[in-house]
């Protein structure tokens, strides 16, 4: 009331104001007049008042009606109490004790016939479980009799590349906590630039690699319905592939490089031992395939024998020298660099989700021909996109802008994939929360399609303008190796291992091993996203360079510490997988299975 | 028709087959003509020197953190005077020899500044020697690693002559009777970063930045109307490396702005000629290196006005055209 009464009185000494400015007076759009709008207004608020003055009168009315109401209703009850009998209130008091006192049995819905399983539906009884405090995971319920010889294989692919994962994460974690204390160390082998490439060879050819081609081994045989082709090939390609990273980091710690381009590091005649492993490794895979017992190639013998191919391509087009001077290395260089990623990694890290997703869901996979689609638009569409890495770089404009629009298309394999991913966990999402397997799957499902699309995204000139050489870039390529390889790397050996040696890992290692590495991985991400967005918009703005190091630094101090949880992280799985694999050559299969050229896929 | 399904032989060979066409057309096509680039007419080849320095370059992996090409957008205009071009790089990205390949000098993290023009922007040995002992001596804030392996540390009484003395602060060396001396690596890497410089194209250097915010680009126009430069932000970027943030330069390599005389003597002449000309009068500090060619007579002005006036000094601004009158002298002198 008191605020209309305020309006009321501006307009009056306003509208005269403005009428009088009015200098010429016709009636061509008399309605946009202030003075005609001035009036409108006035009489709307006069309006308005009396409608919410009528609506709080009404409210009032109304409620005294139901006052009233409730008042007589009152009333009434206290006068039913007081007509009942003694007897009767004393019935009322003992039911209302009895109903207070009465406690469950414990035999309700079993009722007090004695427990049995007279149809062999129950198949394990846990009475005495593992920790009272946390939601009880399914146990693996299958075990698959392998041959001895691919289970050592693959337990040593594995064993062999999750020392190179603590290692390289012990490397990388150093590295990052260098930024906040530059002069931690004044040894020539663990400077900066030397150690930085050390990092990121161990966990690309050491850590992920191996555990890829270890897993691998699996997959082929398993979906060939046949033997590995050749078991000291495997043995040989272990020893060559190890041998590589260990002279490669020896080589680079003592300041031997190539020319620096990222991983490319190697100089060429200790590559030459990784490529050779990777042939010998190709040769295998294909010739088991070749010799498969079913007709048919599963979808991730595609992805796993194209990506042995494309990379051993990619190796030597990235070695030779003949087109390498100038700018030709520049070329070769966003080439190489994205295609490792995209043709090695991504490529047969999906190959392996197409194995064993379906199999921990026990289901098959949601859309076969979509796995067709994107591998075919993967090879199309990721070969072409390297040069996004030297947006604005002297490097021809039409190589750019063929890498920028290739950029935007692989949403065409990443939607094709992660749909296919979700689509198959459709219907089995109360599994994940009672499974210890499927929460890595998921977040790298997730990290596949939003780690993939933020790549392209950030392949636009725009973005680029604003992130490239800044931290985001280190952010990105984490978001990825980490969220999507190494996520779908930890679900696949969860998945496989328990099921080849009949040993699980404890759950609360397991979950501590999932969650640390989740939330360091977020801390890391969001703090170099952030940092570098702040550091790009410095430089835009003009600022003297070392602003934007000094901004950057609290932004490197979250960094080191999202990284000191996901070393912590690599400990715990590391324990893990020591737990799964301890003694397993002397492990009986819980369930005896049929012999594995009887068990079809 | 190919059956990929069954046919294990035809998936492997169109998978591969089609991965090496478009290989050949998206890299080794654009790579071999790439490689057909010849170098700008004024573009200096490295010496046998520069080239030791570009490989220590390459092992202590500098690219890590240091990028060198001048993107063409109006942010990288602080680099270089313009976009590096595909000739910029026709000696230093040469094979190094049998065993690496041509250097990624470009880089892909700006960790560090782009060292692109470094050769111009910090063209003084005494300042890169330092830095490299330990960055921390020069620039407060830096998060560079110390290098102390390309230095050794020598008996004052065995100097040779031509050994190359680092002048460390005493707060980071302090041990009686002993010097730091640059190594071979150390001087070869810093004849490498000197010889950094973007070479001038033939008839000038074009400007053709891709603009940057409007904003800045409005208010760069109107400070250019007002004819007021930012002597802090000028000497901020070109004068701090060596004389510091606060103007206290650091004892034994770069002198004090505070208080000096020559900053704050009424008559700015001889300031203006250490500046235009460079200075090299005491052994007790580093040399300073000339800086008449790259700044203007209103850049030099606007700095030395800063510096006269900032930290406690107290002497009066310097206009351009004094500038202009001491580079006339100059001129002349050298003339004669």
């Amino acid at each position: 009331m008191k605020k209309g009464k305020i309006f009321i009185l501006l307009f009056s000494v306003i509208l005269p104001n403005i009428l009088n400015a009015q200098e010429k007076i016709n009636t061509d759009n008399w309605l946009s007049s202030p003075g005609i709008i001035g009036t409108f207004v006035l009489i709307a608020i006069v309006m308005i008042i009396a409608i919410v003055i009528l609506f709080v009168k009404l409210n009032g009315y109304i409620d005294s009606m139901k006052r009233r109401q409730i008042n007589s209703q009152k009333l009434a009850f206290d006068d039913e109490l007081i007509a009942l009998d003694d007897a009767d209130i004393d019935a009322i008091l003992e039911k209302r004790k009895a109903a207070l006192k009465y406690k469950l049995g414990g035999n309700e819905l079993s009722g007090h016939a004695l427990a049995s399983d007279d149809k062999g539906l129950i198949q394990r009884i846990e009475n005495d479980p593992n920790n009272a405090y946390f939601d009880e995971k399914k146990k693996t319920s299958l075990s698959l009799e392998t041959p001895l010889e691919l289970k050592k294989i693959i337990i040593y692919y594995i064993g062999a590349a999750i020392l190179w994962l603590v290692l390289g994460t012990l490397i990388g974690q150093y590295l990052g906590m260098k930024f906040v204390w530059p002069e931690m160390d004044h040894q020539s082998w663990l400077s900066f630039g030397r150690l930085r490439p050390v990092h990121t060879n161990m966990v690309f050819w050491g850590w992920s690699s191996l555990a890829m081609i270890g897993l691998g081994y699996f997959v082929i045989a398993r979906t060939s319905n046949t033997k590995i082709y050749n078991y000291t090939w495997a043995w040989t390609a272990w020893g060559l592939i190890n041998t590589t990273i260990v002279l490669g980091s020896l080589s680079l710690m003592a300041g031997i490089n190539n020319g620096g381009g990222e991983y490319r590091e190697y100089i060429w005649p200790i590559m030459l031992l990784f490529a050779i492993g990777l042939v010998m490794t190709f040769i295998n895979f294909y010739k088991t395939v070749a010799t498969r017992k079913i007709s048919e190639i599963y979808i991730s013998n595609w992805f796993i024998l194209a990506s042995l191919i494309w990379t051993i391509v990619l190796a030597i087009i990235g070695y030779l020298p003949f087109y390498q001077d100038g700018l030709g290395e520049t070329v070769i260089q966003g080439y190489y660099m994205h295609q490792g990623v995209g043709m090695w990694f991504m490529t047969f890290t999906l190959g392996l989700v197409y194995y064993y997703l379906p199999s921990a869901l026990n289901k098959p996979i949601y859309s076969y021909s979509l796995g067709v689609l994107a591998f075919w638009t993967q090879m199309l569409f990721y070969t072409m996109i390297g040069t996004h890495h030297f947006v604005f770089s002297p490097l021809p404009w039409w190589l750019q802008t063929i890498a920028i629009v290739f950029s935007a298309g692989m949403v065409i394999p990443v939607v094709a994939g992660s749909t296919n991913f979700l689509m198959t966990m459709k219907g089995s999402w109360n599994h994940i929360s009672k499974s210890y397997v499927l929460p890595f799957f998921l977040v790298g499902t997730v990290f596949y399609f939003v780690g993939s699309m933020q790549g392209s995204v950030q392949a636009f000139r725009f973005t680029n303008f604003v992130w490239h050489f800044t931290d985001f870039n280190v952010a990105h390529s984490h978001m990825t190796m980490y969220g999507i390889i190494a996520f779908f790397l930890w679900a696949c050996i969860y998945a496989i291992l328990p099921k080849l040696t009949g040993r699980e890992p404890s759950q609360v290692l397991v979950g501590g091993h999932f969650w640390l590495a989740f939330i360091g991985l977020f801390a890391y991400m969001i703090s170099l996203m952030a940092g570098g967005t702040y550091k790009g918009l410095s430089w835009i703005e003009g600022n003297a360079f070392i602003e934007s190091v000094i901004l950057m630094k609290p932004y490197w101090v979250w960094r080191a510490v999202g990284g000191s949880l996901m070393f912590v992280s690599h400990l715990i799985f590391a324990y893990n997988f020591y737990y799964m694999v301890k003694g397993y050559a002397n492990m009986k299969p819980s369930v005896s299975a049929k012999k594995i050229e009887e068990i079809t896929v | 028709m190919l059956n990929f399904h069954k046919e294990h032989k035809n998936l492997v060979l169109t998978a591969g087959g089609v991965f090496i066409a478009l290989s050949i057309l998206i890299a080794i096509v654009p790579a071999f003509q790439m490689q057909g680039t010849e170098p700008i007419p004024d573009e200096k080849p490295l010496t046998a020197e520069e080239r030791e320095g570009l490989h220590v370059y390459v092992s202590e992996n500098c690219m890590a953190c240091h990028t060198q090409q001048v993107r063409n957008i109006e942010m990288d205009n602080v680099w270089g005077s313009r976009p590096s071009i595909p000739s910029d790089y026709f000696y230093s990205k040469k094979r190094m020899d049998v065993w690496r390949q041509s250097p990624s000098v470009l880089g892909s993290e700006r960790t560090g500044p782009d060292l692109t023009n470094i050769g111009i922007r910090q063209p003084s040995e005494d300042w890169h020697l330092l830095h490299l002992y330990n960055p921390r001596a020069v620039v407060s804030a830096s998060v560079m690693p110390s290098y102390p392996w390309l230095f050794r540390e020598v008996d004052s009484a065995s100097l040779k002559k031509y050994d190359k003395v680092v002048a460390v602060p005493k707060e980071l060396f302090n041990k009686p009777g002993k010097k730091i001396v640059a190594s071979y690596d150390a001087l070869r890497l810093v004849d490498y970063l000197k010889y950094l410089k973007q070479t001038e194209l033939p008839g000038g250097n074009v400007n053709d930045f891709i603009p940057a915010l409007k904003k800045i680009q409005a208010e760069r126009s109107e400070s250019q109307q007002a004819g007021g430069l930012d002597g802090a932000k000028l000497y901020s970027q070109v004068c701090a490396a060596c004389h510091q943030d606060g103007g206290k330069g650091i004892v034994g390599a770069f002198p004090s702005l505070v208080g000096s005389a020559i900053v704050n003597n009424a008559d700015a002449e001889k300031l203006i000629r250490v500046v235009i000309q460079g200075y090299d009068a005491r052994t007790d500090y580093g040399v300073m290196p000339p800086f008449g060619d790259q700044l203007t007579d209103e850049e030099i002005a606007a700095i030395l006005t800063h510096e006269r006036s900032s930290w406690g000094n107290d002497a009066a601004p310097v206009t351009a055209d004094d500038v202009a009158k001491v580079r006339q002298y100059v001129e002349m002198e050298l003339n004669k």
